[in-house]
């Protein structure tokens, strides 16, 4: 079909579709609809507040996660001073490890931005947070005059002996080569446990502060914070994209999205989160263009649910 | 200067010229948009199905969502952790957007299967998918507002959506300040701004006639539009 006749075409010609409407009309009220939708909808909308509420579960606290899971809390921050961590293996925006960032062939754009909120994940969750301490552990001085190699290989072999200790407990650690590691993370321990990490790690000698960066990342290195979520079905392998906390609709016009990554090999690819927005970009710029796109604008036409909804109309051509 | 208003005699339309910008402006908008267009008294005939109610539906909830949504800014993002009423407010923000989702789902389904884009109308449709688009990063936001456990959750996993396509710095989703800002300022501007183009658009083209509409049919055997009561549902 020609463009010049489809009927299905969004250009502006001289026919029924692209003149003014010349044939019999009804009486219409406007404000009279627009007044009538919003009582109703403002029924609807009290009516649902009043039956469901809303959900509001407790956020956790670097305090909760230290008194909770205080082996994860150690072995987290063993991580942490050793490099190991998620965040210490991000790439930009916060450090720029190698090979790190997604790639969608050849274009790099999460490289792209640079390092725009540098963390040094020994420096700014340990090291920095228990200089504020009135009186600094001698750790500290410890850890600051070893080497880059000596650092690593203490976190490396505190981090094997803990998941070797009973109940990955540090109490329970065996004797080894930790330099100053065991003391640096069950200080830290007991600062957050005190409730004392958690506007240290935020405010990072500020008064202000409403970045919360850093206390994130923190907590999703551990798997304390993960296995809530996991218990509370949010995690990306569960479409907690679009779910919500207890029995809640949440986002579920985010469906799409998370059903794209449940699909392999995305799913499993070290790309995913770039192949998925990728994809919903094309999906998005598609939807956008239906009009101009041949197939997908005849589809109204070929499955006749315009039937159903000029009924009226066409019981009376 | 010639008055706003003067008709210069001899032009083949009769149509008012205009000297000033502003004149010209109003003339424009006034040819494009008259006010019966603007405010319409009547509608075509096959404008009678359930289907046209969800399109206003959709923006009763956004007056819902933009009402509530200045209660909550008045008190603060933390406010409905500790009082009864901030709570319930949080309510009726969060039911008004799941209602506002679900009438602009339906309304853009049933625009699609009437191809609502023939005749000229194919920038109503597109600003109807951006709105979409925004309102979906706006909710989001939204979501990450909550300062509670699902807003931290949201907040870690969504990050690596968007540090991957190298946004992450500036839309971070682990800053509250820079996340309400977003939430509060640009993107409802954004929403607002996109919806009252979409209805300036619409009421500017008229609603799509049916698909087959053809001249030989009943209902276009009158050449001047006048009140004719239908049966069917009212809207």
């Amino acid at each position: 079909m020609s463009k010049n006749t489809d009927p299905m075409s969004w250009r502006m010609r001289n026919d029924i579709a692209g003149r003014p409407w010349r044939g019999r009309a009804r009486e219409y009220d406007l404000f009279k609809e627009l007044t009538v939708g919003v009582m109703v909808v403002g029924l609807l909308v009290l009516g649902l507040s009043a039956v469901f509420s809303s959900p509001d579960d407790p956020s956790v606290t670097l305090k909760s996660w230290a008194t909770a899971a205080p082996a994860d809390f150690v072995a987290t921050a063993t991580a942490e001073l050793g490099g190991t961590s998620k965040t210490a293996g991000y790439g930009p925006p916060y450090n720029a490890t190698p090979d790190a960032s997604q790639k969608l062939g050849p274009i790099d754009l999460q490289s792209f931005s640079g390092v725009r909120i540098p963390i040094d994940t020994a420096n700014d969750f340990v090291i920095s947070p228990l200089q504020s301490l009135p009186s600094s552990p001698s750790a500290v001085s410890d850890w600051k005059a070893g080497t880059d190699k000596q650092h690593v290989d203490w976190a490396a072999a505190y981090t094997d002996a803990l998941s070797k200790a009973p109940d990955n407990d540090p109490a329970k650690v065996g004797p080894g080569d930790y330099g100053p590691v065991p003391a640096l993370t069950g200080t830290l321990l007991g600062m957050a446990q005190q409730g004392a990490l958690d506007g240290v790690l935020q405010a990072k000698d500020s008064f202000y502060s409403t970045d919360y960066t850093r206390s994130t990342l923190f907590l999703g290195d551990g798997t304390y914070f993960p296995g809530l979520a996991d218990t509370a079905h949010l995690t990306g392998d569960q479409w907690g994209m679009m779910n919500e906390t207890g029995n809640y609709p949440g986002q579920s016009w985010l469906w799409l999205f998370s059903f794209v990554y449940q699909v392999q090999p995305i799913k499993s690819s070290p790309n995913a989160d770039i192949l998925v927005v990728s994809i919903m970009a094309v999906l998005t710029l598609l939807l956008t263009l239906v009009p101009f796109i041949p197939g997908l604008r005849s589809l109204p036409r070929r499955i006749p649910i315009h039937r159903l909804i000029w009924k009226d109309y066409y019981r009376r051509r | 200067m010639t008055p706003d208003g003067d008709t210069a005699a001899g032009t083949v339309d009769e149509e008012p010229r205009f000297s000033t910008w502003t004149g010209t402006a109003r003339g424009w908008m006034l040819r494009r948009l008259p006010p019966d267009k603007l405010l319409p008294e009547d509608q075509p005939s096959y404008v009678a199905s359930w289907i046209y109610v969800f399109g206003m539906g959709a923006i009763a909830a956004l007056v819902y969502i933009i009402v509530s949504g200045c209660i909550l800014a008045l008190n603060g993002p933390a406010w409905y952790h500790v009082s009864g009423l901030g709570h319930f407010i949080n309510s009726t923000h969060l039911w008004s957007v799941e209602l506002f989702f679900m009438f602009m789902v339906i309304h853009l389904w049933g625009k699609y299967w009437m191809a609502a884009w023939r005749g000229g109308r194919v920038l109503t449709w597109i600003t109807g998918v951006i709105a979409f688009v925004v309102s979906i990063v706006t909710a989001f936001t939204g979501y990450l507002l909550q300062t509670n456990f699902d807003s931290q959750w949201i907040a870690f996993q969504a990050k690596d959506a968007l540090n991957a396509v190298g946004v992450g710095a500036w839309f971070n989703v682990t800053n509250l300040g820079q996340i309400l800002m977003w939430h509060i300022t640009l993107l409802p501007l954004a929403v607002a701004g996109v919806v009252a183009l979409h209805v300036v658009l619409v009421r500017m083209h008229g609603v799509v006639p049916p698909l087959d509409a053809a001249a030989t049919d009943a209902q276009l055997q009158q050449d001047l539009p006048q009140r004719a009561s239908v049966e069917g549902e009212h809207l």
